[in-house]
């Protein structure tokens, strides 16, 4: 026993000498698809570049965003390479907390990313994050289920088509739903799909003087619109459905159509998980033709913290994960089809690209969120399906929590907004924003 | 009896421990109580100021803050009424004798040593969820619409999530009280012609009364803090319907990064929790008496 | 046996103890299960109890994902740690408060108890600065302090129970023979005492091994235990009920086991002086 152990010390010990000779990086992530798959890839990357070990911390989306925000935050350094997201960006670029990725290398060929992703991890002219993958949010349909009920769906369908469309598809008695959308409580989860919503309603969170707009007609209408529709033609549970519940009631065949991330076109058209994978199709988030379409804009990136001592070995990292290179590693191992989307215009360039189904309606969808006009009438931020202030991941998932509440029946739509009126108000005049 | 000496000897041996407790409680808490007076969200660096109360005020008129110390309470009750009678019932049938007593009493205590954040997910996905959950199954096998758990009753289902997590413990505690009972009393009862039921009152009930104070005491102190079953399961929602007061803290300093306002929220819910304690104390100190 | 119970009733109790056993067992045992099915056969409705084709594909998925043997270490280390030097600290503290009692005795141990009433939340970034300017975050030392602190009251508190009913008249009676201070307490006392620290070791390695707000808000990669792998689990893109079940299955059987051996130990100290 005595000895086992001190043989454990010792090799622990030599081990950690080997381990001192490279240098290792901490990549923190989250568990989505497309960065699991990175993480399986790293053979790759240690390969050409020997002496760097990777060190990965793979967390779920809000663990990860709690762990990070915090160490960047108090310049806790645990990590070398952190994954984050269009929301964060911005502040955090503006705070100074984040290294500047305009020197990735010669062969990086920066101007290749596209041109809407790009702007929105770039700050005065500087790129302080590299997209891994973009993604826009689109119609998701099942093919046999719109034949069924005798309609055809259009590339650019209305919000009235959308809704009629999904109570003739639901047949409640054999658990098909006519749409599937995400009711629980989250800014990034419902709020992101609620507020991309309201932007092709005409509403908007704050008027030009950061006052609230919850008061205001157009978010009524969003949000009965929303309501009405979930309960006509939504799955039982709606409130507590994500991205990911309703990622598997779609494979599994319950949801007649899903609004959500392009992203997720990869996963329900994949015969290994998806069931219904030959009878999907793709269309543009609705509108209401105020000129405004529905869908977000989010890329979740890969950024280098400001007091970190390896910077340089995290940059050939950030080089290598969002690099051409790297696509086309993942579509020779994988396929296309598998490829992390909505980065790069070169991708969508290529001929072999091209003939994956969602690929045109991705980069369209892309294409149609503008973060910078994200509203029909002006206001005072960026950001299509948040706002990009500090407050608002709070805000976001405090509204969200009375918009789930609403959904769930527990209050009334006019309650619920009068709610998120009112604590929308608190919030900013406590953060100085209202007088 | 003791002396100068011993009395010094004793000290010396519990000092280690009260200083570290002290430091623990002490050093943490000052630097909450100064934040709670600051401006100071972490995304906001270089912009703290002092505020006085501002954050306070801000806190105890959050209209979350009632109905959160409302769920903090029911949420404790909740959770204790279930283990406590659950715990007593489970410990009168493991005391009897029956076939693979020792299989069975393994079974009903192994929730206990599951994590929180597992249970809390497994119950979530595999038995409360709508349409994939084992609940859902059953309920269309026998022709019912499935009921929404989390969304129509999202306490109650935490408060059965926790007390599954906790009934082991209660039963652990009593089921050891119970093997103390003196079963010569118990017989001499019998003879006497008492029946089950009165037996059970008068003889049982008062000799497992230390008991269930002390389950009580301990439970009061985890589930006063619960929080990872509810970020696990609703976050809170919907609405405010299963926000407690550290989950209320917890939105406040790690969804907003508000640290004034979260360390604000943390200084009610110390005082809030010393408020229980003080009553448990004298609960429990009145029967630990000797 | 004094009370005998008749066959018949015997027969019942048997079955209503078994029926409510594996009722309260149940869920562990579905997610045990689980983690042997495919994705697909983990939401098939109606679901299969046994009659599946039986994979360890989601254990091979998780062993890929992630370095088990390391958040396994990290969490073994974590709690025996925490836990022995929980002991090294309380015993003392628990001996001279059970048989040097003063008259505030009983107001420091409801003090110390009132310590884990903090809600750890509030805390965190003041701990968090801490643990930055002492270089303490991402390292198994920094955990096991915390996790010291945070155990500290109860092991304290489970041994002065357990302490306090060793009858005081042994240690009269050993004081008369003239033994010395070290002499009483490591040839009459400690006998005594050892079920009690045994069952206060393993209920606050239980209670480490599960505490999930630390150590995952405290550690990155390198320290981190298995609290911190189930988060990398909770919810994946797609079907993860399998994945999610082989995770949580290796999450708690270490545990589960140590518990299912030890429960006897376990119940004979957990009394906190309830028992008379």
């Amino acid at each position: 026993m005595l000895l086992r152990s001190c043989i454990a010390v010792v090799s622990a010990f030599a081990l950690s000498a080997v381990a001192a000779q490279a240098e290792t990086i901490t990549i923190a992530t989250v568990n989505n698809g497309d960065m699991i798959r990175m993480q399986k890839l790293t053979d790759d990357f240690t390969a050409k570049n020997p002496g760097i070990e990777l060190e990965w911390v793979t967390l779920e989306e809000n663990v990860l965003r709690q762990r990070v925000t915090t160490d960047i935050a108090t310049k806790g350094g645990q990590y070398d390479v952190m994954t984050i997201g269009t929301y964060e960006v911005p502040i955090w670029g503006k705070q100074g907390w984040l290294v500047s990725l305009d020197d990735l290398g010669a062969d990086y060929d920066i101007d290749d990313l596209l041109p809407a992703i790009r702007g929105g991890l770039t700050i005065d002219g500087s790129l302080y994050a590299a997209p891994f993958y973009g993604e826009s949010s689109m119609v998701m349909y099942r093919t046999d289920l719109i034949e069924k009920a005798g309609l055809e769906m259009p590339d650019a369908p209305t919000w009235e088509f959308i809704a009629d469309a999904a109570r003739k598809m639901t047949d409640k008695d054999n658990e098909v739903y006519g749409i599937c959308l995400r009711g629980k409580a989250g800014w990034g989860e419902n709020m992101a799909f609620l507020t991309a919503t309201s932007n092709s309603f005409g509403a908007k969170w704050f008027d030009m003087d950061w006052r609230p707009q919850f008061d205001q007609a157009p978010w009524k209408e969003t949000l009965s619109f929303y309501i009405d529709l979930m309960n006509d033609a939504g799955p039982p549970g709606a409130s507590s459905n994500g991205f990911n519940e309703n990622l598997s009631l779609f494979q599994s065949g319950k949801c007649g159509m899903w609004i959500d991330a392009t992203v997720a076109a990869s996963f329900v058209t994949n015969p290994d998980d998806s069931s219904v994978a030959d009878k999907v199709g793709f269309a543009l988030a609705p509108d209401t033709g105020l000129g405004k379409r529905g869908n977000w804009l989010w890329a979740w990136s890969l950024a280098i913290p400001a007091g970190t001592q390896k910077a340089e070995a995290a940059k050939k990292f950030v080089a290598w994960a969002t690099s051409k290179e790297y696509l086309a590693l993942v579509a020779s191992k994988e396929g296309w089809a598998n490829v992390p989307p909505g980065t790069r215009t070169s991708l969508y360039e290529n001929p072999e690209y091209a003939k994956v189904p969602f690929a045109k309606m991705t980069l369209d969808s892309i294409n149609a969120a503008d973060p910078t006009q994200p509203t029909v009438d002006p206001v005072p931020y960026v950001g299509v399906q948040f706002v990009a202030i500090p407050e608002f991941q709070g805000l976001g998932t405090a509204v969200g929590q009375q918009f789930s509440a609403a959904l769930a029946g527990t209050v009334t739509v006019d309650q619920a907004l009068q709610n998120a009126q009112q604590l929308t108000e608190r919030e900013m005049r406590k953060g100085g924003y209202l007088k | 009896m003791a002396t100068a000496h011993s009395r010094m000897t004793a000290r010396l041996m519990i000092s280690p421990a009260v200083i570290m407790l002290l430091g623990w409680m002490i050093v943490p808490l000052s630097m909450t109580l100064y934040f709670s007076f600051l401006r100071y969200n972490l995304l906001m660096p270089g912009m703290e100021e002092w505020i006085g109360f501002t954050n306070y005020e801000y806190f105890l008129t959050d209209p979350a803050f009632f109905e959160a110390l409302g769920n903090t309470l029911a949420l404790v009750g909740g959770v204790l009424a279930i283990t406590v009678i659950g715990g007593v019932g489970l410990a009168l049938l493991l005391d009897q004798p029956f076939f693979g007593q020792g299989v069975v009493r393994i079974l009903v205590i192994a929730p206990f040593f599951v994590m929180p954040t597992v249970s809390a997910l497994v119950w979530k996905n595999m038995f409360f969820h709508p349409v994939n959950g084992l609940f859902a199954h059953a309920a269309k096998g026998m022709g019912m619409q499935p009921f929404d758990f989390l969304a129509h009753a999202p306490l109650l289902s935490i408060i059965l999530i926790v007390a599954w997590q906790w009934l082991p413990f209660a039963t652990l505690i009593l089921l050891t009280a119970m093997q103390s009972l003196d079963s010569e009393q118990q017989e001499a009862a019998e003879m006497d012609g008492a029946g089950p039921l009165s037996r059970f009152i008068y003889i049982v009930m008062p000799h497992l009364a230390r008991a269930i104070t002390v389950v009580i005491l301990i439970q009061t102190i985890f589930l006063l803090s619960i929080f990872a079953e509810i970020l696990v399961t609703t976050n809170g929602g919907p609405g405010y319907a299963s926000t407690n007061i550290a989950y209320l803290v917890y939105a406040q300093s790690l969804l907003q990064f508000d640290v004034g306002g979260g360390s604000a929220g943390g200084i009610v819910a110390v005082v809030l929790a010393n408020i229980v304690a003080i009553f448990l104390m004298r609960m429990i100190g009145k029967s630990l008496e000797p | 046996m004094a009370r005998e119970a008749s066959p018949s009733r015997k027969i019942v109790t048997t079955a209503v103890a078994w029926a409510i056993g594996l009722a309260i067992f149940f869920p562990v045992l579905w997610t045990i299960l689980t983690s042997f099915k495919t994705e697909a056969e983990a939401i098939a409705s109606p679901p299969s109890f046994l009659l599946f084709d039986w994979t360890l594909e989601n254990y091979a998925e998780v062993q890929e994902r992630s370095n088990y043997l390391r958040h396994f270490w990290n969490s073994v280390v974590i709690s025996i740690g925490s836990t022995l030097l929980g002991l090294v600290v309380g015993v003392p503290a628990a001996w001279a408060m059970a048989f040097a009692p003063s008259k505030n005795t009983k107001g420091v141990l409801m003090w110390m108890l009132s310590t884990k009433m903090l809600p750890p939340v509030g805390v965190l970034v003041p701990i968090y600065l801490l643990f930055r300017d002492g270089g303490l975050l991402d390292t198994r030392i920094g955990l096991v302090m915390v996790l010291l602190l945070v155990n500290l009251p109860i092991i304290i508190w489970m041994l002065y129970t357990y302490f306090k009913e060793i009858p005081a008249d042994i240690l009269e009676a050993a004081r008369m023979d003239g033994a010395m201070l070290r002499a009483e307490i490591l040839y009459v006392l400690t006998p005594m005492a050892l079920p009690g620290i045994a069952s206060t070791m393993l209920l606050n390695v239980i209670l480490a091994w599960n505490e999930a707000f630390w150590t995952l808000n405290l550690t990155a990669a390198k320290a981190a235990p298995l609290t911190a792998f189930i988060a990398s689990y909770s919810s994946p893109e797609g079907l993860f009920y399998a994945k999610l079940s082989a995770a949580s299955t290796m999450a708690i059987a270490p545990i589960l086991v140590l518990g299912w051996f030890s429960q006897k130990q376990l119940v004979r100290g957990l009394t906190f002086g309830a028992v008379k």
